[in-house]
């Protein structure tokens, strides 16, 4: 018994592909040979269409491809050596067992420690000789990252502080107020500010402003090999683009910090005013309850953590893989990295005062 | 039938086999984990010549590249450049031989945020005490010489591909360099401009004597301004070849020399 045949007749496009794709499937169930001497054009979509057809009619015992024209053939000819080659893909690695999988986790976490020490120590290492031999820096790298990431964050640092102020003083006069403890908001407000959420928040803006910025820049540098270019030019890329950037940072935080101090104080007077209380009464509690060390020891910190943020910035940059998604991943760890980083050692600088009776 | 050999280096000829070489690879081997890139790589480069490594994608010539200009280390074997262990090399003697090479990347890497002015008095103001007058004359006088006198004070994200590598040249050879190293000079370049900076190359060779390691896998190029050739294999994971292009394209009974040279398609 000769096969049936199910013919396909004018253009095999994608088009027909698509409206004849179900009801071809379901013809070519059978031992049914595929007659193609009425097709007058063929692309991709079609051949697609023909082989499917082919493959699930051959399962059958049919699938014969007759009457195809010159052109019609290539085309299809074409797509089954391409159908052909893509059905023989190279193994696929088998997949680590837990185990493996957590002892190469493991050994990559320790690597990475292990580069973060190394960037450590090179970086302390090349801004301490800047520091000590201040005319080998770069100062109109470092006056322009400073400007960056100080001068043009101010008017975003002032905001905050303000509002930062001015919601703290609203949220505890309220319950303040119950024990007619109003004027103490100022206390309050002055003295965690200073202490604690003034160089915390500045530092935040600053991983998220500039510690990402450094990160993208030295990131795009290192996919464009300009770092290579660096090094083989005998330049040290810690030198160029490294200590300008940690120093900017470091130099600029206080000044940061001040800002935000200072506008967060702004901001609880308005509250303040707003409740009857005259500036000199502030300014009096303030003053009164707040101590130099209170202000010097959050400025201190601010040094610290600009060096922080600046420095896991460049460190992500440095070590940005392959291609632009790769800056992208290298700019998100630089501000996740900064803030865990910042919060911990805020923690560690909490119990430092605590036992230094700051 | 044998295709014409071109008129190749203009004007030039090469250095004669006895001339000094100025790199030595030795029984270069380069391994990634398990996987080998290439092993037992050996090769002079002479005094005076243009010297490209070529080969197919992926057969490890720009990672040979990476390893003559010191950013990588080879797993196995030694290099000398302009008479120095490079390998060996540490600190500040590593950072002078670092100065006495030039190299090109593939893409140019000009530092985007400074004029190609500025890229080219870099290495200057970085590594001599000449006064400033001198080194805006002498950094203009390097970006005429490879045409971009006109051109000085713009950035690199505002010039053409062909002007980048131009650039790139320029500041290569900033220090006077007696070695440039170049990567991929002709991709994703036109043919008109490819042309042009392989006088280039053919010129700055000539006149000022310097010595080119070129990577390429541009065969008009390669039979342009190539004295001699060493041709690396994927297959084979190593040198398969080694000679005057022109010649080896003739003669070579090399069946992966033959077709690179002929432009004869790998069997699909």
């Amino acid at each position: 018994m000769s096969a049936r045949s199910l013919p396909f007749s004018g253009r095999l496009d994608a088009a027909a592909a698509t409206r004849l794709w179900d009801a071809t499937m379901r013809s070519a169930a059978g031992p049914v040979s595929l007659d193609l001497s009425a097709v007058t054009y063929c692309d991709g979509a079609g051949a697609a269409l023909v082989l499917a057809a082919e493959r699930r009619a051959a399962a059958a015992g049919g699938g014969a491809v007759i009457g195809a024209s010159g052109d019609v053939a290539a085309v299809i000819a074409l797509a089954r050596k391409g159908a052909k080659a893509a059905s023989n893909p190279p193994p696929v690695p088998p997949t680590d067992s837990v185990p493996v999988a957590v002892g190469r986790g493991a050994f990559a976490t320790i690597h990475g420690m292990g580069d973060s020490i190394a960037f450590l120590g090179e970086a302390i290492s090349a801004v301490t000789t800047s520091v000590l031999r201040p005319w080998t820096l770069r100062w109109p790298d470092m006056m322009r990252h400073a400007e960056e990431a100080g001068t043009r964050a101010l008017p975003l640092i002032a905001m905050l502080g303000f509002l930062f102020g001015l919601i703290l003083a609203f949220q505890s006069a309220i319950p303040m107020r119950q024990y007619g403890a109003e004027i103490f908001v100022a206390n309050l407000v002055a003295v965690s500010v200073f202490r604690e959420l003034g160089p915390l928040l500045s530092a935040v803006i600053l991983a998220g402003r500039s510690g990402s910025a450094f990160a993208a820049e030295i990131g795009t540098m290192k996919v464009n090999e300009e770092i290579d270019a660096l090094t083989t030019m005998g330049l040290d890329p810690f030198r160029f683009l490294v200590v300008p950037r940690m120093l900017a940072a470091i130099v600029i935080m206080p000044v940061l910090i001040a800002v935000m101090n200072i506008s967060a104080v702004a901001g609880m007077s308005t509250v303040m005013t707003s409740l009857g209380f005259s500036l000199i009464a502030i300014s009096n509690q303030v003053v009164a309850w707040t101590t130099a060390g209170d202000v010097i020891g959050g400025l201190a910190k601010g040094l610290v953590f600009g060096a922080v943020v600046a420095g896991i910035g460049c460190a992500r940059g440095m070590r940005t893989g392959a291609g632009p998604r790769a800056v992208g991943d290298s700019a998100t760890s630089a501000v996740v990295g900064g803030i865990v980083s910042i919060v911990v050692l805020d923690g560690i600088f909490a119990i430092l005062f605590f036992l230094m009776g700051w | 039938m044998v295709p014409e050999i071109p008129p190749a280096r203009g004007d030039r000829i090469g250095p004669g086999p006895d001339a000094p070489p100025i790199v030595q690879g030795r029984g270069l081997t380069m391994r990634f984990g398990t996987n080998t890139v290439f092993r037992d790589v050996t090769f002079d480069v002479r005094q005076g010549e243009v010297f490209v490594i070529l080969g197919g994608s992926g057969c490890g010539k720009s990672t040979l590249l990476k390893l003559l200009v010191g950013l990588r280390r080879p797993t196995e074997g030694a290099i000398t450049v302009l008479g120095e262990d490079l390998i060996g090399a540490r600190g500040a003697a590593r950072r002078r031989l670092l100065q006495r090479f030039g190299v090109m990347f593939q893409l140019g890497a000009l530092f985007g945020s400074m004029t190609l002015l500025e890229n080219v008095r870099l290495p200057l103001e970085s590594f001599t005490d000449l006064p400033r007058e001198a080194v805006l004359e002498i950094a203009r006088a390097k970006l005429g010489m490879v045409g971009l006198g006109d051109a000085t004070h713009k950035l690199p994200s505002e010039i053409s591909g062909g002007m980048v590598k131009r650039a790139a040249i320029a500041r290569a050879m900033a220090l006077d360099p007696p070695l440039l190293f170049l990567d991929e000079p002709s991709a994703g370049l036109d043919p008109i401009t490819s042309a042009g900076l392989d006088q280039l190359i053919l010129t700055l060779a000539r006149d000022l004597g310097v010595t080119f390691v070129i990577v390429t896998h541009e065969l008009d190029s390669i039979l342009t301004v190539a004295d001699r050739i060493i041709m690396l294999d994927k297959a084979a994971r190593g040198m398969i070849a080694e000679g005057d292009p022109r010649v080896l394209r003739a003669t070579s009974t090399e069946p992966t020399v033959r077709a690179f040279f002929n432009r004869i398609a790998e069997a699909a």
